[in-house]
């Protein structure tokens, strides 16, 4: 017998950026809006304990908690899925702000070639460049047209960086704070990028140089450069977060309301219409239903996948037909690198999250792949985030992992290592995909999600390409000796990667192949929408965040005129 | 050197990071700036776990193991991979045993975070834990491992061992050459590595870095309110570490 709630005009399910986002606009528009969010309230008041790395960074105090719901992973259909049961290789958020709380605030814009992959790559090198199994696509909306909503996102969080890379699209107005500092550090990655030849600029950061008050009147403080950011709250609300921006934003219309431990679990329907969601009051057992005109799915993007294969909302991707779009395209980032080991010591653990350089010389198809057998790139960066001595304990791979030699060397090396990194891009393929999991539940009753997932010969090549490159300029920034990564092995899903996972409920202009239409609004059920990185059809060589902001923003227009005119905005 | 150590003044903190004065974070937070003696307290340093009680801080137990004996396996092994020497402590010396048993006791021990519905499979190598243990029971098992191999192949407890016996031991579970219940040896040291390094560098009001030694051998500086001074600097800082309980007191 669930209890029925009055009905709402919007409701999103979760409430971190995405949520926020389309909270505060439709708020803003007049629109009466709910959040539901499973997990508890929080904000900055709760971080003035924050500086303790075992407690947030080790054991993962501001994640999800597994015990409640997981996925289960397989690397291949042959494979028995078995639950991720601790975090691992990609840490998943739960509460207020959601993983918007505890990122490090690298917000790059996507370059127009993503968009337009499939017909750049076909129009510069012929229809065979890739193999028929990467399921390469284009989005079916361009950089120009989302430009707009990229400054919109960057004013909403006051970005710092420069516009100096002659690699980007165009912008339509500089960043809102001048870049963050310049340290030593960064300068010896810029002046070895520079004497390669290479276009190095400071990564575009959420952790502001300076107080900024945003649009909405939101204030953002200024960063302190304490090293505690990713996997951390900010105690000083110097990282633009959905708590301090767009969900304050949202309360001060009278519009919003939150309700937390309010667990999801399906979008109800009649017709080819949404009418709501039922969702599991955790700390009651509770069963509710939250009627609603709009329903946005607005959690992580392998939950919004999960309840639309729950709830029966489009057709589940099939890898051996090739039909059916839903889990399909789902990709992550790989992370070739180098290990530079010096004589001097750093103060490698000052830092901030987003504090460091990149160069995109080797990002998207910015260099020519006529002789290379992989597409798209990685782009490189040194990032000065702040190294803390559980996480860190560099040592050459001559040294062993335990015991004397290692203690020394281990703390030898934790203010004399530096790395180079890069963030490859993911090419989907038709065998990496999402489904439903036929045996593993989550505490709920509903079946987990699983993904079925392994790095493919596309990544091989361009994980050895990027790792060389990488080498080059650790080489150049002076280390005594330096390591390449090994190349790369199987997907492993213990070790920490990246959360840069994307794809399932991909975006386009043509049903055949997207879930949502460029709205994110479902081809299936006009209202209903789905925001997230799942809308990407690939993802690119750069952390997410700034595309899933900027999609969050054309959806929310998207609902508004849905409002006005009913039927399908495209 | 006076810039080396100082934290950034409350003054200053205010002025650059925008934060009204009296506003927007709690109490501890502003309070931690004005008043903080460092190290004060805490200094004993155990050189064998619990066995003497003398200096014994009552604060500080067994909140896990009923048996002294595995305690001490613990202890060693943990001593074996984090050796002192003359940069300072090794694990026992940090309090790692302690911080490993007082872990054990809580949600750490029983997974409880974790996603533990069966059924249970042995997993791939690329699927992470899949072994219905919690990691209490897997540390026993392991230490209860040790102490068997260790009888078996000295006729000695594993406590008892010569430092290169037990690395023998220690190396061979690394290796995955010692067969154990429930888990492949190999997880389990894995799992022992990794709770050692923990306690010897956790933040102190866990109970391991005793004394913030760990960090102080590694030139961590715990928790600072702020680099935002000093990061600009092309010279290395020596900066007295302080714990997160100093935004506490």
């Amino acid at each position: 017998m669930a209890k029925t709630l009055d009905k709402v005009d919007v409701v999103t399910v979760g409430v971190g950026w995405t949520g926020g986002i389309i909270a505060a606009e439709c708020a803003k528009a007049g629109m009466k809006v709910r959040g539901l969010e499973r997990g508890q309230n929080r904000g900055t008041e709760d971080f003035s304990l924050v500086h303790d790395e075992y407690r947030y960074a080790i054991r993962y105090e501001l994640m999800q908690d597994l015990s409640k719901e997981t996925i289960t992973f397989r690397n291949n259909m042959k494979q028995r899925a078995l639950p991720m049961r601790q975090l691992g290789s990609f840490l998943l958020g739960e509460g207020l702000g959601g993983a918007g709380t505890h990122w490090n605030g690298m917000t790059y814009r996507f370059l127009p070639y993503d968009f337009q992959i499939k017909s750049e790559t076909e129009k510069k090198y012929g229809k065979n460049k890739v193999s028929s199994d990467y399921l390469l696509q284009d989005w079916g909306i361009t950089y120009d047209e989302l430009e707009p909503y990229y400054d919109r996102f960057e004013k909403t969080m006051g970005l710092s960086g420069e516009d100096t890379n002659p690699f980007w699209g165009k912008r339509s107005s500089d960043f809102p704070t001048p870049p963050m500092k310049k340290t030593p550090l960064l300068q010896k990655f810029e002046k070895a990028a520079k004497d390669l030849g290479y276009h190095p600029y400071m990564v575009p950061s959420a952790n502001l140089s300076q107080p900024y008050e945003n649009p909405d009147g939101s204030q953002i403080n200024a960063c302190q450069y304490c090293g505690f950011c990713e996997r951390f709250g900010c105690e000083y609300g110097a990282k633009a977060s959905p708590e301090v921006t767009v969900i304050p934003a949202a309360k001060k219309t009278g519009n919003y309301d939150i309700i937390f431990n309010a667990n999801v679990v399906e979008v109800l329907k009649k017709g080819n219409k949404t009418t709501g969601v039922r969702y599991i009051d955790t700390q009651t057992g509770e069963e509710v239903i939250q009627p609603a005109d709009v329903v946005v799915l607005t959690s992580y993007m392998m939950n919004n996948a999960k309840l639309l294969m729950v709830s029966n909302i489009g057709e589940q991707y099939d890898p051996a037909t090739g039909k059916g779009t839903l889990g399909k395209n789902y990709c992550y980032q790989i992370e070739p690198g180098a290990t530079g080991f010096f004589d001097e010591q750093m103060n490698t653990f000052m830092g901030a999250g987003a504090l460091g350089m990149t160069i995109d010389d080797f990002n998207a198809d910015n260099f020519d792949h006529t002789d290379l057998d992989f597409i798209h790139g990685a782009s490189i960066s040194f990032v000065q985030s702040g190294s803390r001595p559980i996480g860190t304990n560099p040592v050459p791979s001559d040294v062993p992992l335990w015991g004397a030699e290692f203690k020394k060397a281990s703390i030898e090396n934790f203010t004399r290592t530096l790395d180079v990194f890069g963030q490859g891009a993911s090419i989907p393929h038709k065998h990496n995909y999402l489904s439903l999991d036929p045996t593993y539940k989550d505490k709920y009753g509903v079946p987990l999600l699983q993904m079925t997932y392994n790095f493919t010969e596309q990544d091989r090549n361009l994980h050895k390409f990027i790792t060389k490159k990488t080498v080059e300029v650790m080489e150049k920034m002076g280390a005594k000796k330096t390591e390449g990564g090994g190349p790369l092995a199987e997907y492993d899903i213990a070790p920490y990667q990246s959360t840069h996972n994307t794809g399932g409920t991909t975006m386009g202009n043509d049903p055949q192949n997207s879930v949502v239409n460029t709205y994110l609004q479902h081809w299936d059920m006009e209202n209903l929408f789905v925001v997230g990185a799942g809308n990407f059809n690939h993802n690119s060589g750069y952390n997410p965040t700034a595309t899933v902001g900027a999609l969050a923003y054309r959806t929310a227009e998207g609902i508004q005129k849905y409002r006005q005119k009913g039927g399908s905005l495209v | 050197m006076a810039k080396t150590t100082k934290g950034v003044s409350r003054r200053d903190f205010l002025k650059t990071t925008g934060i009204a004065a009296g506003t927007l974070v709690g109490g501890g937070l502003i309070g931690g700036l004005v008043g903080y003696n460092a190290n004060k307290g805490n200094s004993s340093v155990a050189t064998a776990p619990a066995e003497d009680h003398h200096d014994a801080d009552i604060n500080r137990g067994l909140m896990f193991f009923t048996k002294r004996r595995d305690f001490e396996i613990l202890a060693q092994a943990t001593e074996r991979i984090f050796p002192e020497d003359e940069l300072g402590p090794g694990a026992i010396g940090l309090g790692v045993p302690y911080f490993i048993d007082n872990q054990l006791a809580g949600n750490y021990g029983s997974n409880a975070r974790e996603y533990m519905q069966g059924p249970f499979h042995e997993g791939g190598l690329t699927q992470g834990y899949q072994t219905r243990l919690t990691r209490a029971e897997l540390f026993m098992n392991g230490i209860h491992t040790m102490d068997q191999e260790a009888n078996k192949r000295f006729s000695k407890g594993f406590a008892e061992l010569e430092g290169d016996q037990m690395d023998e031991i220690l190396t061979d579970l690394q290796k995955d050459e010692i067969k154990m219940k429930g888990v492949s040896s190999a997880f389990f040291f894995k799992l022992l590595r990794s709770a050692t390094l923990e306690g010897a560098y956790a933040d102190p009001i866990y109970n391991g870095n005793v004394n913030m030694e760990g960090w102080k051998m590694k030139g961590f500086p715990g928790h600072q309110m702020s680099y935002i001074n000093q990061i600009e600097d092309e010279k290395f800082h020596k900066i007295d570490p302080k714990s997160i309980s100093s935004m506490q007191h």
